[in-house]
């Protein structure tokens, strides 16, 4: 069995997987990372979005064995000591949810979309997010949240420039 | 659902990969970025032996200047190819069908290569490949040989590769100046194939079409160069009238597959609506 060395959300792990083992499966039973979930099997979804080396991937369509070496973050990774990450909050703020399913990948999208892009327009946004599907909102609040979040990590509040 | 067990190779340089793929027999499957395999072994439709994971060759990753051509290393992804100056300056056509395929998180693992060695109609790059007159660089223990592309796609998901070849690149011919592209889909979400594309670049001399080079996803069992249309542009004004007399051609020599995205009939119309936009798009 191949031996794989990970680091995930800041923490380092090294374990033997079977070669079939699909990334998604490893975080969520083998590192009990289950803020990450399984959604649609056939990469259509976006729900088991994580990031690989800083870029958005589909772990449902990554094995394990495919991510020796590589430093993951999941939704798990970002907030730190019980505080949330701009873009969480700005989800909740915005009422960017309702079953919260898809949520997880739409956060780790989200923010691939801000790295290459800080001031995304509503039309960028969506699609920035085409992959990640969401059945309960129709994403308007998604697409708000997401330009309220992209603002407060352009301009950290109390450090914003008053005219 | 959970692939079937498989053998896992991870070989770390082409003379590797291909010794690697001479040992493993028909089986096996070269593993690229894995975005059209994946979702395959997940519903069991490919049950490999062994997969050879390309993955960590570095050397399949480059794109560089050959002189009158681009050589687009295999394993390039789409994200790298939609950004690359090369291939922005001298095979826009690429960029901007790979800008079609899929959604973001795709496109960072998914590869130029992997998408054309997979053969699928539905996929965007092979028509893209086919318009350009791509050629494609194949090796195996036997050695290295070229494929032209209107000999590369063979049917429904196959190509002219034997099972111990491996595809390293492809050299794509500079087009020269002059030229403008397209990429026309029809599709209904980012992740659905398209119903029906179109490849299309044009090349103008004033105010008229001096050459045409169209060619058809999906439209078949592997992808379509539209000659008829080509032929009936070549020489006629830009106009919205020469674009749709001439895309009046497109079905020609095609057999559009009828699924529950469209019927055969469906598909016939949209490759002449499709033909149309396209040229006009593409010769602005």
């Amino acid at each position: 069995m191949p031996r794989i060395r990970v680091e995930v959300d800041g923490a380092t792990y090294e374990d033997d997987v079977e070669p079939r083992l699909l990334l998604v499966h490893y975080l969520r039973e083998r590192l009990g990372k289950v803020g990450t979930p399984v959604g649609c099997d056939t990469s259509n979804c976006g729900a088991c979005t994580v990031l690989m080396d800083g870029m958005s991937v589909k772990s449902c369509s990554v094995l394990a064995v495919q991510a020796d070496g590589s430093d993951v973050t999941t939704v798990e990774g970002l907030g730190i000591d019980g505080t949330t990450h701009p873009m969480q909050r700005a989800f909740h703020e915005e009422h960017a949810l309702q079953c919260g399913y898809c949520t997880p990948g739409m956060i780790m999208a989200s923010l691939d979309l801000l790295r290459e892009n800080a001031d995304p327009s509503e039309t960028e946004v969506r699609e920035g997010l085409e992959g990640n599907l969401c059945r309960c909102t129709g994403y308007q609040n998604i697409v708000k949240a997401v330009r309220r979040a992209a603002k407060e990590m352009r301009e950290p509040a109390g450090q914003e420039v008053t005219p | 659902m959970i692939p079937a067990a498989f053998d896992y190779a991870r070989p770390a340089s082409v003379d590797d990969a291909v010794r690697v793929l001479a040992d493993a027999g028909e089986d096996a499957k070269v593993l690229a970025g894995g975005q059209s395999l994946m979702p395959l072994l997940r519903l069991r439709l490919a049950i490999p032996d062994a997969l050879v994971d390309v993955g960590r060759i570095g050397a399949l990753r480059e794109i560089r200047d050959d002189g009158d051509a681009l050589v687009i290393g295999a394993m390039a992804t789409h994200h790298q190819v939609i950004r690359d100056p090369l291939v922005r300056e001298h095979a826009p056509l690429i960029a901007a069908a790979a800008e079609t395929v899929a959604d973001p998180a795709v496109r960072h693992r998914g590869t130029f290569g992997g998408s054309l060695a997979h053969a699928d109609p539905a996929g965007d790059l092979p028509a893209v490949a086919l318009a350009l007159d791509a050629v494609f660089l194949v090796r195996s223990v036997r050695g290295e040989r070229e494929i032209p592309a209107t000999e590369f796609f063979v049917d429904w998901m196959t190509s002219a590769m034997e099972p111990d070849e491996l595809l390293v690149g492809v050299r794509v011919p500079k087009p020269g100046p002059g030229w403008g592209v397209h990429y026309e889909k029809f599709h209904r979400t980012a992740q659905a194939w398209a119903i029906v594309g179109v490849a299309c670049a044009v090349r103008r001399n004033g105010g008229a079409i001096e050459e045409a080079r169209v060619a058809l996803t999906n439209m078949g069992p592997a992808p379509v160069r539209a000659d008829g249309v080509e032929n009936a542009v070549r020489g006629r004004p830009v106009s919205e009238d020469s674009f749709r007399s001439a895309a009046e051609h497109a079905t020609e020599g095609t057999e559009p597959p009828g699924d529950l995205h469209g019927s055969p009939e469906y598909r016939s119309h949209l490759a002449t609506v499709l033909t149309s936009r396209a040229l006009a798009a593409a010769a602005v």
